[in-house]
């Protein structure tokens, strides 16, 4: 039998004989932190990047005399996701610790729940490159706290495997979590993995529009752990799960699952068993390897939270959170897409440079879509891109539809007008501030044009002959030098009539 | 009598990380097996009609608004660490986990 670790991937059956001889069936959980302003339980500031431990008090930290009290805005934002993800919203819910001895949290457990969780049996529709609709159907979505952050000291590569110690900040421990957990997922076959990507996405994009977490995979706002497991086909019996932690990018939940089906499928034909376990994603090798086997420590004697009283969300809360539901990101693609009239590539590229929101508000500003969309995924997703920040922290809708204006206007040509842009964005003022104060205005004066022209004509005699012999495309030459002489502040196609003209008109 | 054995209370006692000698594990037992039976009669009395409780207060909602109140200094906040390198609490390492 082949070992169940393999060191590379050289040794994996393909994952199309993989799909002729098993049939995968996935399940997620993925975890979303909210961005309220304080934690689950405590009011230390809930803050990505703060000084280590600034951000803990006695509760966080677990020590005596700490007394939880729940955040009722993370409360609000667990129902608010529940309600987008078509969730019962229970009439009574409680905390429950689950316990655990690790040094990620100092309680010694996490305040989670169990048989009562917030929000229950929902459901997302989500559709895939190929217009393949799949519905998911969501378990439960329940509220937690995160734990902290470990960092693993000495060893080679700074993995817990020969690690010396850790360091723990608690920063974290506290935050604000809801963990959602799906359905078993069947009949997904080859789709297994865009299915992974493209409802981690959903999720994502879900939390975002409702404004309840950052959304950030980045920075770990949203964190996903799948589960895959194979049955030979023609069976009906679920085959043995593995849980791969922490897969955090879009790209990695599809590498991860698709590999999973590779690796089981390679042991399973072998003849090998498939341990029930925990496996880690290595996103530099494409692999994912044996954490712990399920055992005794997993008993974690979940009992209520005894320091915590139930929750019982009214319906009248509920339905007013209701009411606050934003659009569901994929109805508000389809319309946005046609009002638009965008095609499938150019939507997409909006949508996968996350400037949905940016190219609408500059619509929105006055720009046409498609002038906006060319802006904000070229020339300013550019710049962004090289000064490694998010290309709509460089300029606003507003200052971007007041460029497009004036290049519409004829008042800048394009090259004119990335110059605006960068007066812009160095903070020198509004579009047309910059183009006062740099003097950067087409020279639309044909007097000025004229000027220019003639003593390119007469300083290339050459060409000017060429041109009154009906050799047009010799005029290419002086108008290279009549937008030099503007400094390339004229229209060139303006220019080009002006010189045609002219090599007819001069002495 | 209740079924409290010597191995579950070994069994628990290691997933709380307690140390139990032979002696104290058999009158743990002996002890856990009481509260259990005490607990079962308790049970008796409770009817079909009378719901679970997991605490004695009839209070539901108790919410905090989501404002920052000022955290321990990094100071306050390590005192009572065993170990700690710069700001940060110092653990050793633990191989069953990532």
């Amino acid at each position: 039998m082949p070992n169940a670790e393999m060191k590379n991937r050289a040794e994996l059956m393909d994952f199309d004989t993989a799909l002729e001889l098993f049939e995968p069936v996935l399940g997620f959980e993925v975890h979303v932190e909210l961005n309220t302003k304080t934690k689950m339980f405590c009011g230390c500031a809930n803050e990505f990047g703060s000084g280590a431990n600034t951000n803990t008090c006695p509760t966080c930290l677990g020590l005596p005399g700490g007394l939880p009290q729940v955040n009722k805005k993370a409360i609000e934002s667990s129902i608010r996701l529940g309600l987008a993800l078509g969730c019962e919203i229970a009439e009574h819910s409680r905390f429950a610790r689950k316990n655990y001895f690790y040094p990620d949290t100092a309680k010694n457990f996490q305040t989670s729940q169990y048989d009562d969780p917030i929000c229950h049996d929902g459901s997302i529709t989500i559709e895939l490159e190929s217009g393949r609709l799949v519905t998911v159907e969501i378990e439960r979505a329940h509220m937690e706290d995160d734990a902290g952050k470990l960092t693993h000291m000495g060893g080679a590569t700074g993995r817990i495997q020969g690690a010396d110690y850790s360091l723990v900040d608690y920063n974290r421990g506290g935050v604000p979590l809801v963990e959602i957990v799906t359905q078993m997922i069947e009949g997904a076959e080859h789709d297994a993995p865009e299915i992974g990507k493209t409802y981690v996405a959903a999720i994502r994009e879900i939390a975002k529009a409702l404004g309840v977490s950052n959304a950030r995979m980045e920075e770990g706002n949203v964190r996903c752990d799948a589960n895959v497991s194979l049955r030979p086909r023609g069976s009906n019996v679920l085959g043995t799960r593995t849980e791969t932690k922490n897969v955090n990018s879009l790209r990695s939940v599809e590498r991860a699952v698709r590999y999973e089906i590779q690796r089981q499928a390679t042991v399973l034909a072998g003849g090998g068993t498939i341990t029930q376990e925990t496996r880690h994603w290595h996103e530099d090798t494409g692999i994912t390897s044996a954490g712990r086997p399920k055992s005794d420590a997993d008993d974690y004697r979940y009992f209520p939270e005894p320091d915590l009283l139930p929750m019982a969300p009214s319906r009248e809360w509920v339905e007013e959170l209701r009411l606050t539901l934003p659009e569901p990101p994929a109805a508000r693609r389809k319309r946005l897409q046609a009002a638009w009239g965008f095609a499938n590539l150019e939507f997409q590229d909006v949508v996968n440079s996350d400037l949905l929101d940016a190219v609408e508000a500059t619509v929105a500003a006055g720009a046409s879509a498609q002038a906006a969309r060319k802006w904000w995924t070229g020339e300013i997703a550019r710049l962004a891109n090289a000064a490694g920040v998010a290309a709509d922290s460089l300029v606003t809708p507003a200052q971007l539809a007041a460029l497009i204006e004036l290049v519409e206007a004829g008042t800048l040509t394009d090259r004119l007008a990335r110059q605006v842009l960068e007066g812009v964005i160095a903070g020198e003022g509004t579009p047309a501030e910059v183009v006062d104060s740099r003097g950067l205005a087409v020279v639309s004066d044909d007097g000025a044009l004229i000027g220019a022209i003639d003593a390119a004509l007469l300083g290339q005699p050459d060409v000017l002959a060429k041109i009154r012999d009906g050799k047009v495309q010799a005029a290419g030459a002086v108008i290279g030098a009549v937008m030099k002489a503007m400094r390339g502040q004229a229209d060139a196609a303006r220019v080009r009539e002006l010189v045609l003209e002219r090599a007819q008109a001069i002495e | 009598m209740s079924e409290i054995t010597a191995e579950q209370v070994a069994h628990l006692a290691y997933l709380a990380r307690i140390d139990l000698s032979p002696l104290e594990i058999t009158s743990l037992t002996r002890d856990l097996g009481q509260i259990v039976d005490s607990i079962a009669k308790v049970s008796e009395v409770a009817t079909a009609d009378t719901p679970a409780t997991s605490h004695p207060m009839p209070l539901t909602n108790v919410f905090r608004d989501d404002v920052v109140v000022p955290s321990l200094t990094v100071e306050q906040a390590l005192s009572g660490a065993p170990d700690r390198a710069g700001d940060k609490f110092r653990v050793p390492a633990i191989l069953d986990e990532e």
